[in-house]
């Protein structure tokens, strides 16, 4: 119990949140940061724990965010409903997928989750009679105030830290790291480790689709290339993974923090601040700087991946237990 | 029967391209055991390197070879040298890092390439770009042809390289096995920069061949990145000849893919055939023919 009083004081302090933070931008803000939370926590429970790194993330995300918008779409029913089976429906997804491709190992296995992300963008995009193809699909939202949209977040983000945990303190947590460690002597002791990759991997993708399916809800507008984005979705899960911590339960809840943070940052050039300091200076050198950072965020989560790859391989919780345990 | 016969020459000629792509992919999954996800980005900037020339210098795309290949030869190496070869010492828990260390790669040099040139599609007309040879009905696109041309000469090339050469022994043996290969005496670390600059001069030759019959823009990257996996999957991993016959296959199948099926699947093509050689030929063909 010791070991869980600081994350429920956290929880505590993100409950009252809404409440003391009543401006709808940085509840906005915290709205994605939770959503990121339920992804990131999937990717890391595939990847992580498993370590079957998946680079097609959003072909779950995206798998939930349409059926939530289908379900409003052409059945008439509310988009709430998705957050039952958005889950569901990305795990008939990720179901035969696992099946067929978890016959390949580390990189060839990424390059398969790759091509499944490819695989159904370019289905939602030329499957125009179902989909709307790049039209999108547009539907209303049930909530003006972002209050309800964040305790539904919380609580998803929550069902999925808790799950992991309890996951990951069962048998089945030491069989995804067995398989991690060395699938080859995983198999050796009696470990099936086909079954327990598509385990970990349903769950993952139930994860990541409830996410895609509150995204759907809560912004209103889905396209292909906004659910099934490669650089968005799947890369953004893998940094949220990678610079929270690899393999730690807290780990995709920091790094989520940090990732909506940082890619917020250089979008809206350090939260209009460079904007005001342009106009506070008047210089023309900061009307260009405040231009080029803004047009470089793509190209500063580019830098990010490789800095972190380089310098933090294992993360900030990681990082710091290791290090904490070295002294 | 014209349209098929059409599309088969069609086919066949863009798979030669296509095969200049995969055997470089394919060396660099062979040597350093990971897929390159930044390889159609480096035929990107290749491609810019080739705009710029012409644009600019008015310097003719086939000439701009002896100049895009060394280039890329240096960014390959620089990229090895700096950015991968330091990861094998950093302790981590994934062994994936390379990979994603490419897919940032990747991202840097895309965005680069919109700062510096916006996201604009740009073209380079030559005399040549639309001349066609005509065998009966059958039109030969004239660029097309000599793209084959040379990059059958450059495979030829790269085939000697391999086999006759010391350099060419050394890479062939840390594919095979690295361990082994840095008992007998081989830097394993140099012959992975020189292969990652190998691989990367000869998908700059892919791309500014491709430049006279092609668009670019900065998103093309990824595409051709695409293609490279599924070619390099569909031939074996690792397996020159199969890049070859992977290449031609691809060029093949997406040519009557767009042909006989639509436009629009150009690019499902290539997936579902990934997707197939997976459930059907674990291995690709250099399972049937052991090259």
């Amino acid at each position: 119990m010791k070991n869980h009083l600081g994350p429920l004081a956290f929880l505590l302090v993100l409950i009252a949140f809404p409440l003391a933070v009543r401006d709808p931008y940085y509840q906005h803000l915290m709205i994605l940061v939770l959503m990121w939370v339920a992804i990131g926590s999937g990717w890391n429970l595939i990847a992580g724990f498993t370590g079957q790194v998946s680079f097609g993330d959003a072909a779950f995300f995206g798998t939930g965010a349409y059926t939530a918008g289908l379900l409003a779409h052409k059945l008439g029913m509310s988009a709430w409903w998705g957050l039952g089976l958005g889950g569901i429906f990305a795990v008939i997804i990720a179901f035969p997928f696992g099946w067929i491709c978890f016959r390949l190992r580390g990189a060839y296995f990424a390059l398969a989750t790759l091509a499944l992300n490819e695989v159904m963008r370019h289905t939602a995009t030329i499957w125009e009679s179902l989909t709307e193809g790049m039209v999108g699909i547009l539907i209303m939202q049930t909530f003006v105030s972002k209050i309800p949209y964040y305790y539904i977040a919380l609580a998803i983000a929550v069902v999925s830290l808790i799950s992991v945990q309890v996951v990951m303190s069962s048998r089945w947590g030491y069989y995804f790291v067995s398989i991690r460690e060395d699938q080859d002597a995983a198999e050796s002791i009696g470990i099936d480790t086909h079954y327990y990759k598509m385990v970990s991997l349903c769950l993952a993708a139930y994860l990541t689709g409830l996410a895609g399916s509150l995204y759907m809800n809560y912004m209103g507008f889905i396209d292909p290339t906004i659910v099934f984005s490669l650089h968005d979705i799947s890369i953004m899960a893998i940094l949220v993974g990678i610079v929270g911590g690899v393999g730690t339960v807290y780990g995709p809840a920091v790094g989520a923090f940090i990732m909506v943070a940082v890619s917020e940052v250089f979008r809206t050039g350090g939260f209009g601040l460079l904007e005001k300091l342009t106009a506070a200076t008047g210089s023309p050198v900061m009307v260009l700087v405040t231009k080029y950072i803004k047009e470089a965020h793509v190209l500063t989560f580019g830098l990010l991946v490789i800095f972190v790859i380089l310098f933090l391989p294992n993360g900030v919780v990681g990082g710091w237990r290791k290090s904490r345990r070295s002294h | 029967m014209e349209v098929f016969v059409q599309t088969l020459v069609a086919g066949v000629l863009k798979g030669g391209l296509y095969a200049l792509i995969g055997i470089g992919m394919t060396l660099i999954m062979g040597v350093m055991g990971i897929i390159n996800l930044a390889h159609g980005q480096m035929m990107m900037v290749a491609m810019y390197l080739t705009y710029v020339l012409f644009h600019y210098l008015g310097i003719d795309p086939y000439m701009a070879l002896f100049v895009s290949m060394p280039s890329l030869f240096l960014l390959g190496m620089f990229i090895q040298r700096f950015l991968l070869n330091p990861l094998m010492k950093v302790e981590s828990i994934l062994p994936e890092n390379q990979v994603l260390m490419t897919v940032g790669i990747a991202m840097v040099l895309t965005e680069i390439a919109r700062f510096i040139f916006t996201s604009n599609y740009l073209s380079v007309q030559t005399s040549y770009s639309t001349k066609a040879w005509y065998v009966g009905e059958i039109s030969f696109s004239a660029a097309l042809c000599v793209a084959f041309a040379f990059a059958a000469l450059l495979s030829a090339g790269l085939f000697g390289f391999l086999v006759k050469t010391d350099l060419g022994r050394s890479i062939r043996a840390v594919s095979q096995d690295n361990e082994a290969a840095q008992l007998m005496g081989i830097d394993s670390e140099r012959i992975k920069i020189i292969t990652m600059g190998i691989g990367a001069a000869l998908v700059a030759a892919a791309g500014t061949l491709l430049l006279p019959i092609y668009y670019l823009f900065p998103d093309i990257g990824g595409p051709f990145t695409r293609k490279a996996f599924v070619i390099t999957i569909l031939g074996g991993l690792g397996s020159t000849v199969g890049a070859i016959f992977g290449g031609v296959t691809l060029g093949l199948a997406e040519a009557f893919g767009a042909t006989y099926i639509g436009m629009d699947y150009e690019d499902m093509v290539g997936l579902i055939i990934f997707i197939l050689v997976l459930l059907f030929l674990p291995g690709g063909f250099k399972r049937l023919t052991k090259v």
